[in-house]
């Protein structure tokens, strides 16, 4: 049989998710110099998951990477296949039937909860469904988040956290002018909150933030970041941690702490508290969230390896709104192995193995469902390059025939499953762009589904538009 | 804003910037690279990538180091752009040690 790539032999990739992984995993491919045909499958009808759903909308300029996932899904040898499942309208075995290799790349929406008394709380939310929800993403539409509180506790350390304690402060002319979503938009414009605080088990040189969402907090208008000052020093092992490698941005994270320290309270300004060493342990409230418990941390151990482990110390705090962001999960995916303790997929070099550490052959991932929710956008570059190295070292064992595009094709349209191509989503995109321009916004972009569908004017799937599929 | 390579890049070019880059907006000379500032997009991917501490934030160069947004502005213009990795030059090791990193 033909190796997969060579002439007339195309090599058959299904990626599964449009988000920054799927879409460079496709790149690679594209790019590898063999004969190759890309399905990029996306469960929603519009493309590039957390750049659209995730990226905070007043961060334009990232958001601006969509132009390169553009470029790569012009090239003709790639087709989008939006509003089709893994799970839902394909099964695991159906796809790996279908394509030589199939590369995950759909991401890890879960969010890790804190496991502490009162999470179950109204007004106790994943910080994840507050990006999701003021991103427009459909599963958090009709999400609710009350803003007439006074005081928002933000739990965590990354640049989510960062994010969302950005938003709840931004002055809403400002976000008047991004893609944020109508309903968010007015919810912001009625917000109350004017304390804010920010928690975190670990110190300024352990959290994950970056120098550059950390500075911002300095300059929202009306707001001042607060920082103990004390909370900034350092035990000898977060010192040594400074010139280590995984902590490069530790060192202008804690200036910029400094900075912030070191300027007196301005009470014309509301406070922003970035606590450190701090652990919620409960949170308590007659009918919502109305308090939280912290108890202060110490760390200890090795530098680079340093745990918090609690001093005794308790701190409660008024809590109106609580938005945990310790962490995204990704959600194990029909059919295939999954890791729950990393919340991710099994994998060794991007190869999915079995519980008995035997690879599936013709199955990769990349992204966060290979290596858990860490990096920016530019970190799944490189990583789905690693793992499209070792899918085109497996070329030899993928030597199956496989039906590829046309089969796929052939099994929606047997479905009647509504796809949207490309074409589909700049008829959204277009769509969105108009809604938005009567509010002088870049888009106003839909929030169901059905509107995302009837934008795009998808009638059935492709070749299929028979009397079977008329409903 | 953008981000710039400063000099610790130079007789190195480890690149492994360039893999992590999302918008192909580093450009290679036979000594070292550069970063386009009318294309990157300040996501820091490249920041941790790098093994020597070449690149920073614009924000964060020092007072002598202002020079280095002109230096990557005008040779980006001048370089191809470099979208993969490379073996890092001879003797990056070496020199990798003489910094002290």
């Amino acid at each position: 049989m033909a190796i997969p790539g060579t002439e007339g032999h195309p090599l058959r990739v299904a990626v599964v998710g449009s988000g920054p992984g799927g879409f460079y995993a496709a790149e690679a491919l594209l790019e590898s110099g063999l004969q190759v045909e890309i399905d990029l499958i996306e469960r929603l009808p519009v493309p590039f998951g957390l750049v659209r759903f995730g990226v905070a909308p007043d961060h334009a300029k990232l958001k601006s990477v969509t132009t390169v996932f553009t470029q790569i899904a012009e090239d003709p040898r790639l087709r989008f296949f939006g509003n089709v499942e893994l799970g839902r309208d394909l099964s695991a075995e159906q796809l790996g039937a279908l394509y030589h290799a199939v590369i995950v790349a759909t991401g890890a929406a879960g969010d890790r909860q804190l496991g502490i008394a009162g999470e179950h709380l109204a007004g106790v939310h994943a910080a994840g469904d507050f990006v999701g929800w003021y991103n427009g993403r459909p599963e958090c539409a009709d999400l609710e988040f009350d803003l007439q509180q006074e005081v928002a506790v933000v739990i965590g350390q990354g640049n989510v956290a960062i994010d969302v304690c950005r938003i709840l402060a931004s002055p809403v002319d400002v976000l008047r002018r991004t893609d944020i979503a109508a309903h968010a938009l007015d919810a912001l414009a009625q917000s109350r909150i004017r304390e804010i605080h920010l928690v975190g088990r670990r110190g300024p040189v352990q959290a994950k933030f970056t120098p550059k969402e950390l500075r911002e907090l300095g300059t929202l208008p009306g707001w001042q970041p607060r920082v103990d000052p004390a909370a900034l020093a350092l035990n000898d092992a977060s010192q040594a941690e400074l010139v280590l490698p995984g902590f490069v941005h530790a060192p202008r994270n804690l200036d910029i702490l400094r900075g912030f320290a070191q300027t007196p309270a301005d009470d014309g300004r509301r406070p922003l508290h970035l606590h450190f060493h701090c652990a919620p342990v409960a949170l308590s409230g007659a009918t919502r969230v109305e308090r939280i418990e912290l108890e202060a941390q110490a760390l200890s151990g090795e530098p680079g390896a340093q745990s918090a482990a609690p001093t005794g110390e308790r701190l409660s705090l008024p809590a109106g709104l609580v938005l945990r962001s310790v962490g995204y999960r990704g959600t194990p995916l029909p059919g295939l192995p999954f890791d729950r303790v990393r919340g991710a997929l099994p994998h060794r070099d991007g190869r999915l193995i079995d519980t008995g550490g035997e690879v599936l052959r013709g199955w990769y991932a990349t992204g966060w469902i290979k290596r858990g929710p860490t990096g920016v956008i530019g970190t799944n570059r490189a990583d789905s390059v690693d793992t499209v190295t070792s899918l085109l070292a497996d070329l030899a064992q993928l030597d199956t025939p496989k039906a590829g595009r046309a089969g796929l094709l052939a099994q929606l349209a047997a479905d009647c499953r509504k796809v949207v191509d490309f074409d589909g989503w700049r008829a959204i995109e277009q769509a969105e762009a108009e809604r938005g321009r009567a509010g002088g916004k870049p888009a106003e972009k839909f929030v169901r589904v059905e509107d995302m569908l009837h934008a795009a004017a998808v009638a059935e799937a492709p070749q299929s538009r028979e009397r079977a599929c008329a409903r | 804003m953008t981000h710039v390579v400063t000099d610790n890049c130079r007789g190195c070019r480890y690149t492994d910037c360039v893999a992590s880059c999302p918008v192909a907006c580093f450009h290679v000379n036979e000594v070292r690279v550069y970063i386009d500032p009318a294309v990157c997009i300040d996501c820091s991917a490249c920041i941790p990538a790098c093994p020597v501490h070449a690149i920073v934030e614009e924000f964060d160069l020092a007072d002598d180091q202002q020079h280095w947004i002109r230096i990557n502005a005008e040779a980006a213009q001048r370089y191809p752009v470099i979208r993969a990795r490379l073996p890092p030059l001879d003797g990056a090791d070496a020199r990798r040690q003489q910094l002290g990193l």
